[in-house]
């Protein structure tokens, strides 16, 4: 649920947790760095442009580092790339976040046995939060990780480690089966 | 070629150019391999490689003026690495021919001809990061793809990827 659904008072008057409004804030206006790796970065434009529409989320790519707040990490990352990934992420400002998008980024994708210049998953070099399964992912699963993002960011609070929050978003965690189950059975043949 | 057999215009071209090659290099090159698909000789006196390699880009007859594709292989079983050269005369003479040339295996070098067509330049140094031959008197003969402290070229057939990287692991 977020902040704005809470009931407002008629006085305009908004009672809730400096947490809330913290995450509220930071949730709403998460800021990519604008790189992409491989073809997975054409459905992250493709995610950014008109169709799919990410600024509706306050989603806005940033040309550096030093503004962004989420890395998306898209793309082939090659053992020559994999020191410069690990430079940009030390140059973006705390509090950050990581999504691995794509198989590559994810576990070295399709060059896993035989990709000498890959690096065999992108959390060997950064800490990664949310992980975006597809070869490439469609501009859907982009927008279901950084909504997974959020949920994430929903879940920290001061004093409190960003393991105890992913450790907190794992236990809020839905069944996707059920999910799956209840939609189908929903839909009319 | 066997006798009676049609043998297609393109096919003749590049036979009718190899024989211009082959009257003024003789031995240095052997035969003419005239299959459909690409005709090629090899250069077997390597060291001759520049000289013929001038020959066939300002002869009247060849203008071969375009180096479409530079090609590392390995021969394992010979003991060699070697590089296949695609040639063309675009919009000259429209006919083209292979090239292939081959060196020792471990520390073998090809001369290069950089200067010749400036394709060859980073097309060297690919071949060079991969399959490990160097180029005498290429301008700058170092890896083009991989890491410069990359070890190992990894198209050759007992290639072994390393273990780390900067620390970093590299195989799954």
């Amino acid at each position: 649920m977020g902040l704005l659904d809470a009931g407002i008072t008629r006085h305009n008057v908004l009672v809730t947790s400096v947490d809330n409004v913290l995450n509220w804030a930071r949730l709403s206006s998460l800021w990519p760095m604008g790189f992409g790796l491989a073809c997975c970065a054409i459905e992250m434009m493709a995610t950014n442009a008109s169709n799919y529409d990410l600024e509706r989320f306050g989603i806005f790519p940033r040309s550096s580092p030093r503004q962004s707040d989420l890395m998306i990490v898209a793309g082939t990352v090659t053992m020559k790339m994999a020191e410069r990934v690990v430079r940009l992420y030390e140059q973006m400002p705390e509090p950050r976040y990581v999504l691995s998008m794509g198989s590559c980024s994810n576990c070295g994708g399709p060059y896993w046995e035989h990709g000498y210049h890959v690096l065999k998953g992108v959390d060997r070099v950064i800490p990664v939060d949310v992980y975006v399964p597809g070869c490439p992912p469609r501009p859907e699963a982009l927008i279901g990780g950084l909504m997974k993002v959020q949920e994430l960011i929903r879940m920290e609070q001061i004093g409190i480690s960003r393991a105890d929050a992913l450790r907190k978003l794992a236990e809020k965690a839905l069944d996707p089966q059920f999910i799956v189950e209840r939609e189908r059975k929903a839909a009319r043949a | 070629m066997e006798e009676g057999k049609v043998v297609s215009q393109s096919v003749q071209d590049s036979a009718a150019a190899y024989s211009i090659i082959h009257e003024r290099f003789g031995a240095a090159v052997s035969a003419l391999d005239a299959n459909e698909t690409m005709p090629f000789f090899e250069v077997v006196d390597t060291d001759r490689w520049v000289e013929i390699a001038l020959f066939m880009r300002d002869h009247a007859k060849l203008k071969f003026n375009y180096m479409a594709c530079l090609t590392g292989v390995d021969y394992p079983a010979e003991e060699k690495v070697g590089i296949i050269c695609n040639f063309e005369s675009l919009a000259q003479l429209n006919h083209k021919l292979a090239i292939k040339l081959k060196c020792a295996r471990k520390g073998g070098s090809i001369p290069s001809v950089a200067c010749v067509w400036h394709t060859a330049n980073w097309h060297e140094r690919e071949a060079y990061d991969l399959f490990g031959m160097t180029f005498t008197g290429h301008p700058e003969m170092k890896r083009i793809l991989c890491p410069d402290d990359w070890e190992g070229h990894p198209l050759l057939k007992d290639y072994k990827v390393q273990e780390k990287y900067h620390g970093i692991k590299v195989p799954y």
